[in-house]
């Protein structure tokens, strides 16, 4: 018989341990459907490293790549803190895309100081709408988010293609449902020259590192953490629950449209339906294998963005599928889930009790 | 609030532990074979043809705490023994041992045989105490509501498999349990239309059914207003009388003194002391559960002065009884603690729920300190002076994972002292902490540890250092001190008298009339979510709150008038 039996305390060696060895082993793992896919093993590890890390241009692409993530990664970490499941990043994502593209397309213009921060603006506030509503339902009506946000990723995804065909639709674009292109002022800037990645990525770090500083220093942070951790003792102690509720929801909603924003006018251009393969999603996924922490965001979306960049590399270079990178991100969701639960408890293996 | 468990990895993670007991039992552990009860069974003088059980020195270890100490205790047959101690003394442990949930590191358990040879029980094997005719009534029922009586009795000692049932036998065997006990209920209605003192009933037919020669009780009368109990008590007594064996786990004194023949006492892990009940008396039983002197709550008389709390015809429909009130009207007044009396779920949440601001009446008005409330928040409510002590200590009134120094100012990170620009002063925070852990005793590793930690009553402490160092004008303690152990209870009775004695109205909502006895100068009545006029204390007889508390009566006179009365400081 199993029993399990919770630890009073768990160090720190453990709390942050466990995610680095359950990523190792995900890794690790992965040497399994490698060779079931007749790869050569040690040779596609060497070409997954070299092609996440192996040079500048492919550290750049593995940074751009965690850009939304470590934004989308925010947004459901914040979220979840307080118990808000917010399943809609990618809906807010594209919202986020489509207030950038509609306001920084020609619209207006200006210099860059002034456009960069009006369409991040845009796109954030669209993003936090885009909660805001599942969220009053789900204080005043009891209605579940995870439902409302879930649906309504596929409803903005829609929306998105009735506008690529409609009003946004570039006239220049040869018949592709694609919107006109973000101005220049309004683009984000390279960090590196011919490189993609861009200033987008300084942007989602000092948002992890202000989010940190927020929900650890803040009263708001300190109210998000009452209600997210004890919604009836907050409530009790004279907490909004749905005020606080709403603050979560405007600040992941604007996150994750912030990513839109970030893909928008940092790496694409222009808004498309395939701007994001699941950044949304996938921002969950970061979020737990960060365990919630917003600075651990960072590393885990420079974890699962160079499993996908360099999976990419590898997968182009001997024929294994893309999607190992997938099978890669999910063991190590599973890794870390089984690594929190071993935190939190020890396990006893008992002899089967007689009678 | 719908929706807010934990979906991702709790969720995922909970599957596997659906079961999980705090402590696993340790098989590896080797039982010792030297049964030392004879000196256990000296302190009776019964026979020891009649000795029933024996447990002979008892030790658990759970890591480096240990449970049980060596702990020897015997039963005899048609004996009511009663088990005393205080959370955490043991008392739980040591019956988990007896039924087989957990294993002794040391000791044996010794159960007579039904032709009287006394045999070794199975160590870690409950159908072996089972067999061995142990029966447990729980705390908290383990009956199917929506099944009768019969069918939660009978419910698995039928075959599985049968082409009809036959109950004739069933029948007939509880009839004349029932005659033999006057444990009489109607065995066709389905449990959740029960009252709680019948669906007790029902849980001791199942064990007695089963043929039970040895009952186990944990805390019976937590749930009884004090006429069932009394009916309990005279049970327990009929049926020792026909032989049966009675362990009562208590940490209540009066009633233990009122029903069993003999008293064990565990503190810490040890059994401290052994006495017949002749021979006990209150305060040296109180004093061997707790290890120190146990300071008497008591009133000082005190002239009641301005109303400071009124409700007027409050009425708060809510569709179901515990969260109603039909026309309230009740006052507390300075210097005065009004005990609201009643059976748990008469409406006492929706009173609470309303003085702590989490709720407005539907019809009628409340005044705090003179003025109509219009704008009912929790918030506005504590910042004003109202203290409020949530009756679920845990559920509502901590946040588990944050800090013990966080868990103190929650109330007031808002105000001025607590934050700059929206930024908390943790130094601030921090120092409040440390006062309130000084002053109030509160037993934890430092401020900056999770206030999970703590034990029931270092909680309460907590809590009551959030609300009373702002010198509250007016005190809501909903059940403050259940499930506190005689230490802590006094102490919360000490800070609530303290609080009184400055000036403080205090609504003290509870179910244990010995505390309201104890400490209110006046009580009222909650039954069906009406409010009895409030009486002076000291001319309230017991029984008669208890037919009150159980809807039978109404108030046995008009209200007193409060300016007059004379409050006796003498009522310990």
């Amino acid at each position: 018989m199993i029993r399990f039996e919770p630890r009073a305390n768990p160090g720190p060696v453990l709390t942050y341990g466990v995610p680095v060895i359950a990523a190792a082993i995900a890794i690790l793992l992965a040497a399994i459907p490698l060779a079931l896919a007749d790869a050569p093993i040690i040779k596609a590890y060497g070409l997954m490293i070299s092609g996440a890390f192996g040079s500048v241009f492919s550290i750049s692409e593995m940074l751009t790549r965690a850009t939304p993530l470590i934004l989308t990664g925010l947004a459901a970490a914040i979220a979840f803190r307080a118990k808000l499941w917010n399943i809609g990043a990618e809906g807010q994502l594209y919202m986020g895309a489509m207030a950038a593209v509609a306001i920084g397309s020609g619209v207006i213009d200006g210099p860059s100081w002034i456009m960069i921060p009006v369409v991040m603006i845009a796109g954030m506030v669209a993003g936090a709408l885009m909660l805001i509503g599942p969220t009053l339902m789900k204080t005043r009506l009891g209605v579940d988010e995870v439902v409302t946000t879930l649906l309504l990723n596929f409803i903005v995804l829609l929306f998105v293609q009735m506008m690529l065909e409609g009003a946004l639709k570039d006239p220049m674009s040869m018949g592709w449902p694609q919107s006109e292109p973000i101005i220049d002022s309004a683009v984000f800037p390279p960090l590196i020259e011919r490189m993609r990645v861009h200033f987008g990525l300084i942007i989602a770090l000092v948002s992890a590192i202000a989010l940190a500083v927020f929900v650890k220093r803040t009263v708001w942070g300190f109210e998000i953490r009452a209600v997210g951790e004890n919604a009836a003792a907050a409530k009790f102690a004279g907490i909004s629950v749905t005020k606080t509720m709403i603050l979560v929801a405007a600040l992941s909603g604007g996150l994750a449209g912030l990513a839109g924003v970030a893909e928008v006018a940092g790496t694409r251009g222009y808004l498309a339906t395939d701007l994001s393969p699941g950044y949304g999603y996938a921002g969950i996924v970061v979020a737990m294998l960060a365990r919630l922490s917003p600075v651990g965001v960072i590393a885990s979306a420079l974890f699962v963005a160079s499993v996908f960049v360099g999976a990419d590399s590898m997968s182009r270079a001997i024929g294994v599928s893309s999607y190992l990178a997938d099978l890669i991100v999910a063991m190590a969701l599973l890794c870390v889930l089984i690594g929190g639960f071993l935190t939190r408890f020890t396990v006893h293996f008992d002899r089967k009790t007689a009678g | 609030m719908p929706g807010t468990v934990g979906r991702f990895d709790q969720l995922a993670l909970c599957v596997a532990v659906t079961h999980h007991r705090p402590f696993a039992p340790q098989r590896d552990a080797k039982t010792k074979r030297n049964a030392r009860m004879s000196s256990a069974a000296q302190t009776s003088q019964q026979t020891s043809q009649d000795l029933l059980l024996a447990l002979a020195g008892i030790t658990k270890r759970f890591g480096p705490l240990i449970a049980n100490d060596a702990i020897d205790l015997t039963v005899h047959k048609g004996e009511i023994v009663a088990l005393l101690g205080e959370n955490g003394a043991g008392k739980t442990t040591l019956m988990n041992i007896l039924f087989g949930h957990y294993v002794a590191d040391e000791g044996t358990v010794t159960v007579a045989a039904r032709d009287g040879n006394l045999e070794q029980l199975e160590p870690g094997a409950p159908q072996a105490a089972l067999d061995a005719g142990i029966g447990m009534v729980h705390q908290h029922f383990t009956l199917a509501e929506n099944l009768t009586g019969l069918d939660n009795i009978v419910l698995g000692t039928e075959p599985i498999f049968r082409l009809r049932r036959d109950r004739t036998k069933a029948r007939a065997k509880l009839a004349e349990l029932m005659a033999g006990s006057g444990l009489n209920v109607d065995l066709d209605q389905p449990v959740h239309k029960l009252t709680v003192g019948e669906k007790q009933r029902v849980e001791i037919l199942k064990a007695l059914y089963r043929d039970a020669r040895l009952l186990v009780l944990d805390e019976p009368t937590a749930v009884l207003t004090p006429q069932e109990a009394d009916s309990l008590f005279a049970v327990l007594r009929k049926l020792a009388q026909n032989g049966l064996a009675v362990i009562i786990i208590a940490h209540k004194l009066a009633e233990v003194l009122a029903v069993s023949h003999r008293i064990a006492v565990l503190r810490g892990g040890k059994k401290v002391g052994e006495m017949l009940t002749s021979d006990a008396d209150h305060r040296s039983i109180a004093e061997l559960m707790v290890g120190r002197e146990v300071p008497v709550s008591r009133r000082i008389a005190r002239e009641p002065g301005q109303p400071v709390l009124t409700l007027s015809d409050v009425t708060i429909d809510r569709g179901d009884s515990r969260r109603s009130l039909h026309g309230v009207s009740i006052t507390a007044h300075e210097g005065e603690i009004l005990g609201i009396a009643g059976v748990s779920g008469n409406g006492q949440a929706a009173l609470a729920q309303l003085i702590a601001g989490l709720d407005k009446p539907d019809h009628g008005s409340v005044e705090i300190f003179g003025q109509k409330v219009e704008k009912f928040d929790a918030h506005q409510f504590a910042q004003n002076g109202i203290a409020r002590i949530p009756e679920d200590r845990h559920h509502d009134g901590m946040v588990g994972s944050m800090t013990v120094a966080e868990n103190i100012a929650i109330e007031d990170v808002r105000n001025a002292g607590y934050q700059k620009f929206g930024f908390l002063d943790f130094e601030a925070i921090r120092k409040r902490a440390e006062h309130a852990i000084t002053d109030y005793d509160v037993r934890c590793p430092g401020p900056d540890a999770p206030a999970r930690l703590l034990s029931g009553g270092n909680i309460q402490k907590l809590i009551l250092a959030r609300v009373l160092e702002k010198s509250p004008k007016l005190i809501l303690a909903n059940q403050p001190s259940r499930g506190l152990d005689v230490g802590a209870q006094s102490e919360v009775h000490r800070r609530l008298l303290e609080a009184r004695q400055n000036g403080a109205a205090v609504i003290l909502i509870s179910e244990d009339l010995d505390e309201l006895l104890t400490i209110s100068d006046q009580i009222a009545v909650i039954h069906a979510g009406h409010i009895t006029p409030a009486m002076a204390t000291d001319t309230i007889d017991r029984s008669e709150l208890g037919l009150m508390m159980a809807g039978q009566k109404k108030a046995h006179h008009a209200p007193t008038n409060q300016k007059t009365t004379t409050h006796s400081g003498e009522t310990a």
